[in-house]
């Protein structure tokens, strides 16, 4: 395919980047004054729940929202001033499906391949090359709407990349899908990652899919950054290993005052310690803590991160409840 | 070069899209067979049994020009309805964010109307053979040239509004406003002799009247205004009624 050679941005400027990017809808801040900076041929992910502002973010940098104020740049082109050179450069899978029911899957392609300026005598190539990507060479000339939930996310995403843009957005690409297919379309936006060189930036309220798929994650919660580092870091940096004890009495204070207990925190009668790493000071811990009724240990996730910053979980902040929370705490 | 090409290709792909739709939602098609139907025979044959003639004609004749721009003025106005639902149903984000300009946008889905519309002009054309209407080869190709300039700028409006609402209520509504009055003060089911002062008045800052007047005048041959006057009134009104869609798509 198109772009190879090598995908190290090293020391080129950033592919996307913000500066004090900020939307406002009325009394409520979606975007608050975010700025980010994103290399060529990274996997960026936002991670937040419902309501944070994500698809905001996005619809801005793909120039169909103007921010209230603040600048950003994608693929080196200002997204007010020159929005038109942006839209060249991207390609785009929204959070609300958008191919067309009433079209086949194969038209749905062809009019984007006309929408999207894709050469005539490569347009036919383009789209039996994206269709066999996505698996859906036998129903491309079924209507969509016979088509099944995964089966038109995977369209959707055919579609995004068929005229080869250089940046890849993809809003909650797999929200509402089973895990088979999530785990089909990660692969294919990994692959695609690396085979076209592809900067891609994702948004999702799925932990497991910012840990599985990007190289850095922005842990984002009304409309700000909380945290920003790859997945590994950010979960040893923050959290580490996650121990649970069980006891009678348990002297909190006492092991807030170890050196590596990063925090300490007691929720239904139970303990949990964040602590650097279990499999050096677990000994040293229940040493300290004389004896305890029960232990348990597991690695930090990005949700710990994220309880970690905001004090909340990610599920308890989900499902639409953003808007409501967000007026409350104005 | 390639940058006109690439608009041209945005506008061929709206359009497309809207053509193809138009055939597969069966509705719309049945729609456009039989409200000219309705139309010609309800109107024509109910109000007309009792008036005799106009100006030589029998009023079914005399009113089937008034038809025709009637049913290319509904059809176009409505199809503004369609990007309301677009919108609602996020197809319409794909097109938004595509490297073309919105008024290329605009011209597609301004074609896509106007060939709504003219599909049920063909209708009416054909059903005009039957009820004795004097067409003949002429004629149809200038009627024709004239309704399509009608729908473009009937349908032009109806994007203006399907633009700038968010419901297809509120739309509903608007267009009831924009549609009874413009056209009970024309020409349409009446000839503009013989009015009191205040109806004449309204009737000549109607643009409708100067479409009615028009294709009136290319199929029977009575006009009331020059027809370059109908034609330069219509031309001038479209125009404006694009330049606002342009500006409307240019918001959404
Ligand atoms: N068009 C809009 N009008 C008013 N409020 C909006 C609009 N779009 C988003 N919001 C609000 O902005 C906040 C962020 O929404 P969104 O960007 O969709 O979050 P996310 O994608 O992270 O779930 C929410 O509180 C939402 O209610
Ligand atoms: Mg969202």
């Amino acid at each position: 395919m198109i772009n190879e050679g090598s995908c190290s941005g090293e020391g080129e400027p950033a592919v996307i980047k913000t500066e004090a990017i900020s939307k406002k809808f009325g009394r409520i801040t979606a975007v608050d004054e975010l700025d980010l900076d994103i290399e060529e041929g990274e996997i960026f992910g936002l991670l937040g729940p419902n309501g944070a502002g994500k698809t905001t973010l996005i619809s801005m940098l793909c120039t169909i929202m103007k921010p209230t104020s603040g600048k950003a740049w994608v693929n080196g082109f200002d997204i007010v001033k020159q929005s038109s050179k942006v839209r060249k450069s991207i390609g785009i899978v929204f959070q609300q499906p958008s191919v067309d029911d009433l079209l086949t899957g194969r038209e749905n392609l062809a009019m984007h391949n006309l929408l999207f300026g894709v050469p005539r005598g490569i347009r036919k190539q383009r789209i039996d090359e994206v269709l066999s990507l996505v698996d859906l060479e036998k129903r491309a000339d079924d209507l969509v709407n016979t088509y099944s939930g995964g089966m038109r996310r995977r369209l959707e995403l055919a579609r995004g990349i068929m005229h080869h843009p250089k940046i890849l957005f993809l809003d909650e690409p797999t929200l509402g899908l089973d895990p088979q297919t999530r785990e089909h379309i990660w692969e294919y936006i990994q692959d695609l990652a690396e085979k076209e060189c592809m900067t891609v930036m994702l948004t999702t309220h799925y932990m497991e899919e910012a840990e599985m798929l990007c190289d850095r994650v922005a842990i984002i919660d009304y409309g700000k950054i909380v945290a920003l580092d790859s997945p590994h870091e950010l979960k040893n940096r923050i959290v580490g290993d996650v121990v649970k004890i069980k006891q009678k009495h348990p002297d909190i204070e006492a092991m807030k005052h170890l050196e590596y207990v990063r925090k300490v925190e007691v929720k239904k009668g139970l303990v949990y310690l964040s602590i650097k790493d279990a499999s050096q000071h677990l000994q040293d811990l229940l040493a300290h803590t004389g004896p305890i009724d029960f232990v348990e240990v597991r690695s930090g996730t990005l949700n710990d991160v994220f309880l970690h910053y905001t004090g909340r979980e990610i599920r308890e902040a989900g499902a639409e409840g953003g808007f409501m929370e967000r007026a409350m705490k104005k | 070069m390639s940058e006109i090409m690439n608009e041209l290709d945005g506008i061929y792909a709206v359009w497309l899209r809207e053509a193809k739709i138009y055939v597969r939602e069966k509705e719309r098609l049945i729609s456009s067979g039989f409200s000219p139907l309705l139309w010609i025979f309800g109107f024509g044959t109910g109000i007309g049994s009792s008036l005799g003639t106009v100006e030589g004609y029998p009023y079914q004749t005399f009113i089937y020009p008034g038809i025709v721009v009637m049913a290319v003025l509904f059809t176009s106005l409505f199809y503004g309805i369609y990007i309301i639902w677009d919108r609602k149903l996020d197809f319409l984000k794909e097109v938004l964010v595509a490297p073309v300009s919105r008024a290329s946008v605009f011209a597609g889905k301004m074609l896509g109307g106007a060939t709504d519309a003219m599909v049920q002009v063909i209708f009416l054309m054909i059903i005009g053979l039957f009820i004795n209407i004097p067409l003949n080869p002429l004629i149809v190709i200038q009627a024709f040239l004239l309704l399509l300039l009608i729908s473009i700028a009937m349908v032009s409006i109806g994007l203006v509004i399907g633009a700038n609402l968010k419901s297809p209520e509120g739309f509903g509504l608007v267009i009831n406003f924009v549609m009874w009055p413009m056209f009970f003060f024309s020409n349409a089911l009446f000839t503009l002799e013989n009015l009191p002062a205040w109806l004449t008045a309204i009737t000549f800052i109607n643009p409708l009247t100067y479409a009615v007047d028009a294709v009136r005048g290319v199929i029977l041959g009575i006009n009331h205004f020059p027809i370059y006057l109908d034609i330069a009134v219509m031309m001038i009104f479209s125009g404006i009624m694009m330049i606002l869609g342009v500006l409307s798509f240019r918001r959404m």
